[in-house]
């Protein structure tokens, strides 16, 4: 099988997984199967589809270093729009259905809720990186274009933060979550590391 | 027919004559020998109807039963559907999910059903319910419930009022608070084998919060018998405190001494107290307690001090830090 073809399939699998929970939730709406607080509902599914999308985003590199197959890093973007996608529905559900478009409410919330100040932040964070996705902008920044979306792993940090602050007691899921995170950055780190390793080896 | 009506409660918080005349021709309907009382300031937030034995209100209404859909004129406030009462729960021994306690609760099994009364009291025992329940004639009262996550509801309770049965067990002068305890049984309780709480739920009360005539011991909902989600087959509800006080699937309550150590106080003291009483002006630490979502409703309302229930409450707090004491 020729790699183009392997690559298309797995574009396919990534929109219809990643358009899913959408439909779930379009779906759910018109026919009541949101539960009787389907306010809370949708912000929960949005919420924690754009959170296991960022994950799944920051897997794209180890994966590719780990198989040695190049191709796959063609899934990082649409992946990372799509967790861009669910935080905008995610931040538009809190702040249009769940507070009213209230802004004095909006602004209070995101000062005084640490838990929202976070997650708020998150998503600011993800705006200059969806905005600069395309192929135009990540010629016009070069180097640049890279050290910018190192921001995901900020983002994606604090939506992990935001997703733990924000539960009562049972944190079991908030800290698998922040576990894959920190997986995901340790394979990061250690390949850092040994680059320096080498790098002054080499030096010296 | 007989209108009780408790000393604290001002003549301006009955109810408005139009209002109190519809319930006289709703309770008119329903059934001969209910008595009607309202219990709240401005208009009817609460409706006393006591309806006799453990049978269904359907026995008294006759053929024109109960609808409980309908006590929305009553109230003023619309009450929450069977459904949404049903399916959106708070209860950790079922799972941490709103839907986990309608979902996980089949296998529970209310009956038989042990309640030890302990303590400090001149009249301690232990009873199979049917005789715990006995000597207390069962009322239907539709309260406002706002839980601590900023939802709430209006319920259509059917139970007793705990100062009844305090009375009964005779608590002497060393018997402070009253403590709650829930069944522990993990091989119902798919949530009891796990450890996001502490097992068995604990809840307390002070003895005079558990002597206000607004406290009940429920064994009812919709005129129904409690639904396992919902603490069957006895639980506590006082409406003025958030959700969480009112401890479901109670076996054991125990006339103390001490402050009991109530399971979410245990768990986080710097964001739940032992009395977490409604209160909008003191924020958990987390979120705003400011408003609320009513359950049914797309804009969030005010939430009222006390949730509603100042009058009959309000004075057990006098001159406590409201701030201090959550």
């Amino acid at each position: 099988m020729d790699t183009k073809r392997v690559v298309l399939g797995l574009k396919v699998v990534l929109w219809l997984g990643a358009l899913a929970p959408f439909a779930w939730m379009v779906a759910g709406f018109f026919l009541d199967w949101l539960g009787v607080n389907p306010i809370e509902k949708l912000t929960h599914v949005s919420g924690m589809t754009t959170l296991v999308l960022l994950l799944v985003t920051l897997a794209v590199t180890p994966a590719r270093r780990l198989t040695g197959w190049n191709p796959v890093i063609q899934l990082r973007r649409p992946l990372g729009l799509f967790a861009f996608f669910y935080a905008f529905l995610h931040f538009s559900v809190w702040m249009v259905l769940d507070l009213g478009f209230d802004l004095q409410w909006v602004a209070e919330d995101i000062a005084e809720r640490p838990y929202i100040t976070v997650g708020f932040t998150a998503f600011v964070l993800l705006i200059p990186l969806a905005v600069t996705s395309t192929r135009g902008w990540i010629r016009r920044l070069r180097k640049r274009w890279t050290r910018l979306h190192a921001l995901v792993y900020v983002s994606t940090a604090l939506g992990c933060i935001h997703y733990y602050w924000l539960v009562k007691s049972d944190v079991r899921l908030p800290l698998l979550l922040a576990g894959i995170y920190v997986a995901l950055m340790g394979v990061r780190a250690a390949r850092w590391l040994e680059r320096r390793i080498r790098a002054t080896a080499t030096a010296g | 027919m007989i209108i009780r009506r408790p000393d604290d409660i001002p003549s301006s918080a009955i109810t408005p004559e139009p209002t109190y005349v519809n319930r006289r021709a709703f309770i008119g309907r329903a059934a001969a020998g209910v008595a009607g009382l309202a219990l709240a300031p401005s208009g009817l937030k609460a409706l006393e109807r006591s309806g006799g034995s453990l049978g269904s209100l359907g026995s008294l209404g006759g053929p024109q039963q109960v609808k409980y859909e309908d006590l929305e004129s009553e109230l003023g406030e619309k009450v929450n559907s069977y459904k949404e009462i049903t399916t959106y729960n708070n209860f950790y021994e079922f799972g941490t999910g709103k839907s986990d306690p309608s979902e996980n609760s089949g296998d529970f099994q209310p009956r038989p059903w042990t309640v030890a009364v302990e303590g400090h009291c001149n009249n301690p025992g232990s009873y199979q319910l049917e005789d715990f329940l006995a000597p207390h004639r069962l009322e239907d009262r539709v309260y406002r419930m706002r839980c601590v996550e900023a939802w709430s509801m209006v319920v259509p309770w059917r139970g007793f009022p705990l100062a009844d049965l305090v009375k009964r067990a005779d608590p002497t002068g060393d018997a402070k608070f009253v403590e709650f305890t829930t069944i522990i049984r993990p091989s119902q309780m798919p949530g009891q084998r796990t450890g996001v709480l502490q097992w068995p739920y604990i809840e307390g009360l002070r003895l005079d919060e558990a002597t206000n005539p607004l406290t009940l011991l429920v064994t009812g909902v919709y005129g129904k018998d409690l639904p396992n989600q919902n603490g069957a087959p006895l639980r506590l509800i006082t409406p003025w405190k958030y959700g969480f006080k009112g401890i479901k699937s109670i076996v054991r309550i125990r006339f103390l001494e001490e402050m009991p150590k109530n399971t979410w106080w245990v768990t986080n003291p710097r964001e739940y107290g032992f009395y977490a009483n409604v209160n909008p002006q003191v924020d958990h630490p987390r979120w705003s307690q400011a408003r609320e979502r009513r359950i049914g409703e797309f804009r969030r309302r005010e939430t009222l001090m006390f949730n509603g229930y100042a009058e009959q409450v309000a004075h057990m707090y006098a001159g406590m830090d409201l701030a201090r004491w959550i």
